[in-house]
């Protein structure tokens, strides 16, 4: 493991899944900084995974104004991320990042 | 490390949005249930012992946890009530099929008997056929009249007379802004209402999970480990209520509790503004009820001009209509018309199918 990235299990789910091809589960070597060299957080994890790993061109329906889309749940280690600071939380090696969407129907 | 505010013991897991309560997961699954128990109570949802009970399931979220939390709360309050689940399969490939295979498996886990009645046969027509011969403009039109009278009618096939839908606070919130866009108070008024149910029809409805958050029902799902379906419908964009949709929820991030003061509200404007009196059915089939309906119904079938002397419609001061109820000439479900909905529907398909000269295995009208 370098300490340049931080391993992390990324769980997708609510419909979210079939924007990155129908994978419910990802591993994910995020890269410890941001650009401006802060500690990364879940808005940066938002956008690794908008240009790295979704499938999808339909970038809003995970993404908008620099975070997670309203009408996605967002469960750090299984807590829901308001209790964690949301978008600003700083991400720690081998968190488990649930994003859950509820705007799907059945 | 966050506390939880109610067992003082555990870690929170969960801001409730109702009232920002920072609680653990299981304090959570136990007050989720909880209110759902006292909104039954309450409002005396389940009056008879013995009765059988339908739950709409279409293998989604909601009335995956409508299913759950009831049969949880059967078991531990014992309203001696059974309940069955309900299937309606439009014909939908790629959509249905799987949430379908979902609604079995849930059978299975809730020991609950399971009933799946089809637009084909039903109306003759599934709606790939239908999407097939109109377009994919309009067709959710014909999906929502089709799918109203479908759960009635697989209730009827089941001698039951009571349906549960599995609507939450957020579905409700957002047909509530819709029908106050659009200036509908009529349906404003019944949207908002826990149970619906009709003077010319034993059929009754009621929504179980009016309160519950649509947040909370997902993380019910997601602890408790449920099987459900995710999945949009192919042929449908809902662009009116996906905006409401979208706007609810970031009123939701600014102001947690909007969501259920918008439920309030419709409560109130109703009963404040027209009182339940007035509130009459304007027109017979209410698929926008707390719903999921199309925004070109009313377009399309503001075309089906209604001759003199079947069932009457008064003009109000206000400018509104008010309906009274008849029956359909062709097929005998409760309609406002002389030919229900649906009958105008499958007969117009019917046309336009023979007029191409394409011929449809089992196509026939409903009677």
């Amino acid at each position: 493991m370098s300490a340049d990235t931080i391993p992390l299990k990324i769980e997708l789910a609510g419909g979210l899944e079939l924007l990155f091809d129908n994978e419910k589960k990802l591993n994910v070597d995020l890269p410890a900084k941001m650009e401006d060299g802060a500690a990364a957080n879940i808005n940066y994890l938002v956008e690794y995974l908008c240009v790295h790993c979704m499938k999808d061109p339909r970038r809003e329906m995970f993404q908008l104004n620099g975070t997670v889309r309203a009408g996605i749940l967002v469960l750090i280690n299984d807590a829901d991320w308001e209790l964690e600071g949301e978008g600003e939380y700083e991400l720690q090696p081998k968190d488990t990042i649930l994003f859950v969407s509820t705007l799907h129907g059945g | 490390m966050n506390q939880c505010v109610i067992c003082q013991t555990n870690r929170a897991q969960v801001i409730r949005p109702k009232n920002g309560q920072k609680i653990c997961k299981s304090c959570f699954l136990e007050v989720f249930e909880l209110e759902i128990h006292t909104t039954i109570v309450e409002n005396n949802i389940f009056p008879n012992r013995g009765e059988r009970v339908a739950i709409g399931a279409s293998g989604g979220k909601d009335s995956t946890v409508l299913a759950a939390t009831l049969k949880a709360l059967n078991e531990r309050y014992d309203y001696g009530v059974e309940f069955v689940l309900l299937s309606i399969d439009e014909g939908i490939h790629g959509y249905r099929d799987d949430s379908l295979e979902t609604v079995k498996r849930n059978a299975i886990q809730y020991e609950m008997e399971l009933c799946i009645v089809g637009y084909d046969t039903l109306y003759g027509w599934t709606m790939d056929k239908v999407v097939e011969m109109v377009g994919r403009k309009g067709n959710c039109t014909y999906c929502g009249v089709f799918r109203r009278q479908a759960l009635d009618r697989g209730a009827k096939q089941l001698d039951i007379s009571h349906i549960l839908t599995g609507h939450n606070a957020d579905d409700i919130a957002e047909t509530v802004l819709m029908n106050f866009l659009r200036g509908d108070l009529p349906r404003l008024g019944r949207c908002a209402e826990i149970m619906t149910a009709s003077p010319t029809s034993a059929m009754k409805r009621s929504k179980p999970l009016k309160y519950a958050y649509e947040k909370e029902i997902v993380l019910y799902a997601h602890y408790r480990e449920l099987d459900y379906f995710s999945t949009e419908c192919v042929y449908s964009p809902e662009a009116f209520r996906g905006n409401a949709r979208s706007l609810l929820k970031e009123l939701e991030k600014i102001r947690p509790s909007s969501v259920l003061d918008i439920v309030r509200s419709g409560e109130q404007l109703v009963h404040d503004a027209i009182g339940p009196n007035k509130l009459r059915y304007e027109e017979q089939n209410e698929w926008y009820e707390g719903g999921k309906g199309s925004e070109n119904d009313k377009h399309i079938l503001g075309n089906l001009k209604s001759p003199p002397g079947h069932g009457t419609t008064h003009q109000t001061t206000d400018g509104s209509r008010i309906q009274t109820i008849g029956v359909c000439e062709n097929c005998g479900y409760m309609s406002s018309q002389p030919i229900c909905k649906a009958c105008v529907l499958v007969d117009s398909l019917n046309k336009t199918n023979a007029s191409v000269g394409v011929s449809l295995g089992g196509g026939q009208t409903i009677h």
